[in-house]
Parts: C-alpha cells; sequence; structure tokens
C-alpha cells in the first residue's frame, strides 16, 4: 500500500493531492446518476440515467466519506487544533480511495461477468473507475498521519451509551439487510462497501474510541447486543431461509468460543476440537428418545445437557492427562488422531463387534424436537404478530447457550486462573518456578472447553435432527480454529466474527463454497503474514505476535490502561 | 565492614532452612555441580561467588527444583524437597532468574500477582460464579500485589508492562514477584547484574530490607563490594566444587579465591567489578 515517494514529496504536494482526490471522489459520486450497465439483469438494475439504484447510493457512501476526509483538513487547515491528531485524516482517506476503487472494481466485474463482457459496461462505470483511480493515485501523496488516538478522547458517558446502541442498531439492520439479498453479485457490493466503511472508520481511529466507550459501559455493550441479537429473528417476517443460516453460525460460533479458550486463552493447538462437540451431540441423541436411540432411557433436556458436557470433559481429560505434560506441536498431533479415532470409533460402535450405541455410518436420526414446558421448538409460534419459526426457536436457545459460554469465558479469563493461563503462554517455565500448577490449569482448559463444546453439541442434535459420524470430520475442526484465528485469538467478539465470516460467506456465495477450501487456506496464509493477531486482535496476543515492536507496547500499554482491562478487578477511574 | 555479621552470630540464632548436601548435577560427561553441601540459615545472607561457569545457576536449579539432581539431597525446614518447581515455591522457597524471566506482555501488577498463585485458592467455580471467594482472594491479592509493589520501589509502575520497564525496574519486579509467593529463603540469580551503581545501591538496600522482613537470601553475585557489604556468609564454588565457605573477609582475602577469579579472567571480567551485560555464555541455560 505504501508506494516509495519521498516524504518531504508529500508534504509539498499534499495541498494538490487533496484537491485532485476531491476531484476523483466527486466523479465517483456523479457516476451513481449515470447508467452503469448496458443491460438490466445484474447488480439491481443500474441501468438507467438520472436515477440511481440504491446499491448506488450504497456505493456513493464510500466517496462521500472521501469528499469529507479530504475537504476538512483542506478547509479548515490550521485551525483543526487538536483535532488534526486526534484522527488519522490522510490515512483514512488513502484507505477510502482503495476500498471505492474495490468496490467499484466489483461492481465493473459484475456487470462484465453477468452481462458477457466489458462492453456492456456503460460510461457510469467507467467514470466511477476513472474516479477511484485518480482518488487513490493522489492519496498516494498525502503524508502519513500519525496513529490516530481518539480513544484519548474525553466524552460523557451518555454519548458513549449513545454511540453504542447505535452501532447495535446499525448492525441488526445491516446484518437483515445484507442477509437479504439473493444475488450474489448485490450481496458482494453491498458486502464490500459496508467493509469498506468499517475500514474507514477504523482508520479514522472512531473504533479505537469505541472500544474505550465499549470498556467503560460493559453492562449497556453486553445488553444492547444480547438485545439486538434476541431482535434478529423479527426482522425476518417469518421467512426461514435466513433463521436457519443464523442459527448455524451460532452454533458454529459457540463451538469456536469454547476452542478459544483453549486456543487464545491457554495456546493450546487443539486439532480435534469437533469430536468433543460430537461427543455432545452423539450423547444427546442416543439419550433423546428418536426411535433410532440405543439407550431407552430419556432424561428431561437440561440432564441430557449436562450428561453430554460431562462425557465430552471426561474424553478431553483422558486425551489431556497423558498429553499436556509435553509440550506444543505434540499436542496438536494428538488431538489430530483423536479426532479421527472419535469418528472411526462412531462408525464402528454398531453392534458388529462390541456394543451399539451409534447405529454405525447411518447415526442416529429422527431426533424430536426439544419440547420446554410445552414449547415446541419444532412449531412456528406467532409472537408479536410474526411468525417464528423452528429455526428461530433453536437461534434463541443456542443464543442462551453462546451467552452461558461467553460468561465462562470472560470470568475465567478475568480470575487467578486467567492470569495463570497467560503466564503460562508467556513463560511457561517461569510460571511453574512461581509456583502456577501449570498442568492443572491446562488440563481445566482442555477439559472445561471439551465441556462447552459437549454443551453446544447436544442442542446441536436436536437443531440437526440427526447425528452422524461424517459430520465431525477432521476439515470442520479445521474451520473451527479457522475462525478463532481469523477472528482473533482470545477475544469474544473477534471469534464471534470470525465465525460469523465463515459460516456466512459460503452459505451467500456459491463461488465460495465451490473454493471454499482454496479460499479459506489463501485466507488463512494472508491473515498470518499481515494480521496473525486476528480482525479484532486480544491487546496481549498482539503483542506476542509482534514481539519486537516496542513502540507497539507502549501504545497498547497506554490503550490498556484507558480501558483497564488488566487482569485485576478493581476498575480504576478513567476520567471521563 | 560493620555490617558483616559474623558467621557463628547467624548460625546460632537461625534455624537451618535450607539444607543440602553433597548435590551433584552432571550433564553427560561434564559435572556441572559437584558434591556440594550447602546451609543456609533463617535471617541469613549468604553470598554465593564464583567466575562464570562455575556451576552457580545450575546450584540454584538444583535447590529449586528445576533440576533434579543427579545425586545428592536437598532439604528445606529438615523435609526432602520434592523436585517440582511448583512445590518447592509452596514449600517457601522463590527465585528470581539471572536472565530476566518475567512475564513480559503483563502489567508489573499481574507478574506480582501470578506470583500469589500458590497462595491462594480460586478455582474454576469461584471464578465463574464470582463467589466470595473469588472477590474476596481478587482484592486482597491486588491489595498486597501493589504493597509489594510500593516495597520494591515501584509502586508508580503498577500498570506498566513490565517489558516496557527499564532494566533495573524489571530485576526489581522480578524480585516482588518472587516475595509474593511468600518465600522463607529467597534465591537471587545476579540481582545487579547490568546495573549502574546507585541501582547496585539501591538493590543492596532492597536486599538488607527483605532480611528484616524475617527472610532468608541465598544471592548470585559478581561484585565483590557488594557480596562483603551484604552477606553474613560467602560460598566460592568453582568448577562445580565448594572453595571455601566463610565469612565475607576471610572468603575475600584467600589466595586461591583471587587465584580462581584471575585464572578465569580470561573469559569473564575484572573479579571486583559488576558484571554487566554479561554475555549470555554458550550452552547456558538458565533453566
Ligand atoms: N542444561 C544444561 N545442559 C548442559 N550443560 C549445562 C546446562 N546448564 C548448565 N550447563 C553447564 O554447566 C556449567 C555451569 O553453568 P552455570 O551454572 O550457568 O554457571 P554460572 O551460573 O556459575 O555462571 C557451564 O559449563 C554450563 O555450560
Ligand atoms: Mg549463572
Amino acid at each position: 500500500m505504501n508506494v516509495i515517494i519521498p516524504d518531504d514529496v508529500k508534504v509539498r504536494f499534499r495541498v494538490p493531492a487533496r484537491i485532485i482526490g476531491l476531484v476523483g471522489c466527486t466523479l465517483m459520486i456523479a457516476s451513481i446518476f449515470m447508467s452503469w450497465s448496458y443491460g438490466h439483469t445484474v447488480l439491481d438494475d443500474v441501468g438507467y440515467w438520472g436515477a440511481p439504484s440504491p446499491l448506488q447510493l450504497y456505493y456513493a457512501v464510500l466517496p462521500v466519506l472521501g469528499v469529507l476526509l479530504l475537504a476538512v483538513p483542506l478547509l479548515g487547515r490550521g485551525r483543526l487544533g487538536r483535532w488534526a491528531k486526534l484522527v488519522a485524516w490522510n490515512t483514512s482517506a488513502k484507505t477510502c480511495a482503495i476500498w471505492s476503487l474495490a468496490v467499484t472494481a466489483v461492481m465493473i466485474a459484475s456487470i462484465a461477468i453477468g452481462l458477457g463482457g466489458l462492453v456492456n459496461v456503460d460510461p457510469g462505470g467507467w467514470v466511477a473507475l476513472a474516479g477511484a483511480l485518480i482518488a487513490v493515485a493522489s492519496t498516494l501523496f498525502l503524508p502519513d498521519s500519525p496513529d490516530p488516538n481518539l480513544y484519548r478522547l474525553k466524552s460523557p458517558q451518555w454519548v458513549q451509551i449513545l454511540a453504542i446502541v447505535g452501532v447495535m442498531a446499525v448492525l441488526l439492520f445491516g446484518a437483515a439487510y445484507l442477509l437479504n439479498f439473493e444475488n450474489a453479485d448485490q450481496f458482494l457490493t453491498f458486502g464490500a462497501s459496508v467493509v469498506g466503511v468499517v475500514m474507514v472508520l477504523r482508520q479514522f481511529g472512531i473504533f479505537s474510541w469505541l472500544s474505550i466507550a465499549a470498556a467503560n459501559n460493559n453492562r449497556v455493550l453486553v445488553t444492547s447486543a444480547f438485545v439486538v441479537a434476541f431482535a434478529f429473528p423479527f426482522t425476518q417476517n417469518g421467512s426461514d431461509a435466513n433463521m436457519s443460516i443464523a442459527s448455524q453460525v451460532l452454533i458454529f460460533a459457540a463451538t469456536a468460543l469454547g476452542l478459544n479458550i483453549v486456543v487464545g486463552l491457554v495456546g493450546l493447538l487443539d486439532l480435534g476440537y469437533i469430536a468433543f462437540l460430537g461427543a455432545g451431540a452423539f450423547t444427546a441423541a442416543i439419550l433423546s428418545g428418536s426411535a433410532f436411540a440405543t439407550i431407552d432411557w430419556v432424561p428431561p433436556f437440561w440432564l441430557t445437557v449436562l450428561i453430554a458436557g460431562t462425557v465430552s470433559s471426561l474424553l478431553g481429560l483422558l486425551i489431556g492427562a497423558p498429553t499436556l505434560r509435553v509440550s506444543g506441536d505434540y499436542l496438536a498431533i494428538v488431538t489430530l488422531a483423536f479426532g479421527e479415532i472419535f469418528r472411526i470409533t462412531m462408525n464402528n460402535l454398531d453392534g458388529n463387534d462390541g456394543p451399539n450405541l451409534t447405529n454405525g455410518s447411518n447415526g442416529i436420526s429422527a431426533i424430536p424436537d426439544l419440547n420446554f414446558f410445552g414449547f415446541d421448538f419444532g412449531k412456528a409460534h406467532v409472537i408479536f404478530g410474526i411468525d417464528i419459526g423452528r429455526f428461530a426457536n433453536y437461534y434463541w436457545l443456542m443464543l442462551v447457550v453462546i451467552a452461558i459460554i461467553i460468561v465462562v469465558f470472560m470470568n475465567l479469563n478475568y480470575s487467578r486462573i486467567g492470569r495463570g493461563w497467560v503466564a503460562i503462554r508467556e513463560d511457561e517455565l517461569a510460571a511453574e518456578a512461581m509456583g502456577v500448577n501449570t498442568f492443572a490449569l491446562k488440563l481445566l482448559a482442555f477439559a472445561g472447553g471439551a465441556f462447552l463444546a459437549g454443551v453446544a453439541g447436544a442442542v446441536k442434535a436436536h437443531y440437526d435432527v440427526s447425528v452422524t459420524p461424517d459430520q465431525y470430520v477432521f476439515l470442520e475442526s479445521a474451520f473451527l480454529l479457522a475462525a478463532v484465528v481469523l477472528g482473533g485469538m482470545g477475544t469474544v467478539m473477534g471469534v464471534l466474527i470470525g465465525a460469523t465470516i465463515l459460516k456466512l460467506l459460503p452459505e451467500k456465495l456459491r463461488f465460495f463454497s465451490d473454493y471454499r477450501l482454496l479460499l479459506f487456506g489463501l485466507l488463512m496464509v494472508i491473515m498470518m503474514r499481515f494480521r496473525p493477531e486476528g480482525i479484532i486482535a486480544d491487546e496481549r496476543r498482539q503483542l506476542e505476535f509482534h514481539d519486537e515492536d516496542d513502540a507497539l507496547a507502549v501504545e497498547i500499554q497506554e490503550e490498556m490502561r484507558a480501558k483497564h482491562v488488566h487482569l485485576n478487578p478493581e476498575p480504576k477511574e478513567w476520567d471521563l | 565492614m560493620s555490617q558483616t555479621i559474623t558467621d557463628g552470630h547467624s548460625v546460632d540464632t537461625g534455624t537451618v532452612l535450607l539444607g543440602a548436601s553433597a548435590v551433584t548435577m552432571r550433564f553427560g560427561g561434564l559435572t556441572a555441580v559437584n558434591n556440594v553441601s550447602l546451609n543456609v540459615h533463617s535471617g541469613e545472607i549468604v553470598g554465593l561467588i564464583g567466575p562464570n561457569g562455575a556451576g552457580k545457576t545450575t546450584l540454584f536449579n538444583c535447590l529449586t527444583g528445576l533440576y533434579r539432581p543427579t545425586s545428592g539431597e536437598v532439604r528445606f525446614l529438615g523435609e526432602v524437597l520434592p523436585p517440582k518447581p511448583r512445590l518447592v515455591v509452596r514449600r517457601g522457597m522463590a527465585r528470581t532468574f539471572q536472565n530476566i524471566r518475567l512475564f513480559h506482555n503483563m502489567t508489573a501488577l499481574e507478574n506480582v500477582m501470578v506470583g500469589m498463585y500458590s497462595r491462594t485458592q480460586t478455582n474454576a467455580i469461584d471464578a465463574v460464579f464470582r463467589l466470595p471467594r473469588h472477590r474476596r482472594e481478587e482484592l486482597a491479592s491486588t491489595e498486597r500485589a501493589k504493597e509489594l509493589l510500593d516495597f520494591v520501589g515501584l509502586s508508580k509502575a503498577a500498570d506498566t508492562l513490565s517489558r516496557n520497564l527499564p532494566y533495573g525496574d524489571q530485576r526489581r519486579l522480578e524480585i516482588a514477584r518472587a516475595l509474593a509467593t511468600e518465600p522463607k529463603l529467597l534465591l537471587l540469580d545476579e540481582p545487579t547484574a547490568g546495573m549502574n551503581p546507585q541501582e547496585t545501591r539501591q538493590a543492596e538496600e532492597l536486599i538488607f530490607r527483605i532480611r528484616d522482613l524475617g527472610l532468608a537470601v541465598l544471592v548470585i553475585e559478581h561484585d565483590m563490594r557488594f557480596i562483603f557489604n551484604l552477606c553474613d556468609r560467602v560460598c566460592c564454588l568453582v568448577r562445580g566444587e565448594v572453595l571455601i565457605e566463610g565469612p565475607g573477609e576471610v572468603v575475600q582475602n584467600d589466595p586461591r579465591v583471587i587465584e580462581a577469579y584471575i585464572g578465569s579472567s580470561e573469559t569473564d571480567d575484572e573479579p571486583a567489578v559488576p558484571a554487566a551485560d554479561e554475555p549470555e555464555q554458550k550452552g547456558e541455560a538458565d533453566a
């Protein structure tokens, strides 16, 4: 991204660069009033003159942001005061130009692919492309801004709370809106501009301020997040398609969060985690009262959940006890093997040799829907005049499970246990020499993570209706791990985002699901190269990945101070 | 040498805390520690000197359970120590490392709180459900950790990441972390390495204050002035064996000690200067 232009040149040309950049942005904005395509069957019909389509309007958001980012420093030169330093005008303008170009490219590519050739691109598209290119080229001549430190900005608490609630509302409607795009090209265009706007705001420094606001108003954040998540089914008008995806995302996210305890908090590499989900699912299936269940006893569901969790954690102990004493790679290999052994065992517990528990590869099907006090999860209910179908029922149940997992995750992290885990990650031998029982702590994480996966598996069994061994293959473990790494090891928010991305993209984009493995692999390589700490970085993890970067260490220390995210309970007053 | 208390005096008053008898540690063909016997009494400051590679750090590792000695026995308060660092800490012996081993991405306060791990009981259930014991212990440990930071003079650095601390402060933080384990005997491995003279004096004063808390201290040092100001008794280790043990003046003036240091001066600095930024010795494993 950083083309080598000498700094003094940048400083000399910054005013003309801004003006030319403004021209580029203006061209892009003007282009939405033009026709982009000859035909009318791509995107949401961008083939009219003088009447921007909704997608074109969303498209304009980035260039409008660009105009603001370029014009304000230009007009307000010398009058910006501390705002010149609090936020990163130039860097975010650069990001804005680059993402504008990306979205323009996506749209033009959609037109060309959808209609058969670049000849179908009308002047609007070319004007936009030219504008984007001009904007990118000119912003390259802007001097880099210093890192934004908007987190230093003091603001009244009601502003912070309002901001959190606002973000949550935008998130709800954005998600609902995004999910409603049926066509891949629309989904991609809208998705790319949303990501672009987010990246620009991030560069600008908004997120550093938001994360302080979130840390200071933890309760508000958590409550509003759950209200929003709870409200999501009501935005779907009884449509099952998106609710099915959403509930799958939640199951996946819940499992990934459990894995995040093992991988993110303690730093153990577990390549067979899916087996614990499977163990929970099989346990619940066997105790579900299905016609194919191999045990007649049908305990109440809360008890089934506990049994499933316990079975999983016992397996965790079984694997962990001998292997956690050795370090690093051995554990990865053993867990990898364990995942396979689990699948093969489930395939063979069919009564041919030994007991029949799982019906072999047929698995256990026809698992009845859950029923809590007469609330049948299999039936649709009308709430507030909106149909709430089967998937939405399970979605809510998974929301509860996720809430429990998050509480466990956070409370363990911010405690004596969590400090021990960090110490193990940092220097296991020193931790042991300071009296930390490293083996017990690792085993606790391993068995605890397995327990949570077992709980999630118990719900998944009922949601899936049937449980078969081949649902629990190594690839699923790999995807779980990918969600953790992509989202951000050791964070809740990051893993939720990572799990959503990894589940959502293949559902919405045929292209993505066809080349799933290739693309995920590529994604992982890119992440490892450019942002190993994941989308949302845990402060400590980020430091571990950038061990040499002393400036970063000081910066993060200041941010941690501001957020008082230390692993001790006493919140210090952060002056607002 | 007014601070020096005579050997006889301290033996009379203290009970034997640490008793190492005939400890030998071999690495393949190399005998790093050979038949070393050493007692430390309560309330005593004992110095361990010797040229580089003499086996001082290895002896520390044997005492604290990081190494299992090839032969010999380490007793603490009369009981044989289990060769597990964690259990050694529980018995009341804590250490610092020659090449500082702090938890770099934790704050000073958190580092000290990790030191309290073995003295607290909060378990996963307490933590998940935020039971009273969690709250009580967290508050108490935070309080205690702050006191300890104060004690070593780092009260302002509580929420500074330990990697961002200056070198001398890191050494003091390591001492605070070791003190957090509530030891009866503190083992310091070259606590002034890399310090300037002023910091060295502060460290000296800190060690006296630790002794005044009622702790015994076993300290490895290269700075002779430091050692003889500080120690009730000095033990000189050469090529893994005890060369001489006794009051500071006696050891200092012993010709064999001087010769041992001069004999090794092609690998070491001048004997009586602090070993500033001593290069990591090849093959040396601090732990
Ligand atoms: N883990 C180990 N493996 C092999 N040799 C070791 C190990 N630890 C120490 N040594 C050797 O033991 C000798 C004593 O080292 P050490 O105890 O570090 O000396 P000192 O601390 O007195 O400078 C050195 O020759 C060193 O190379
Ligand atoms: Mg040494």
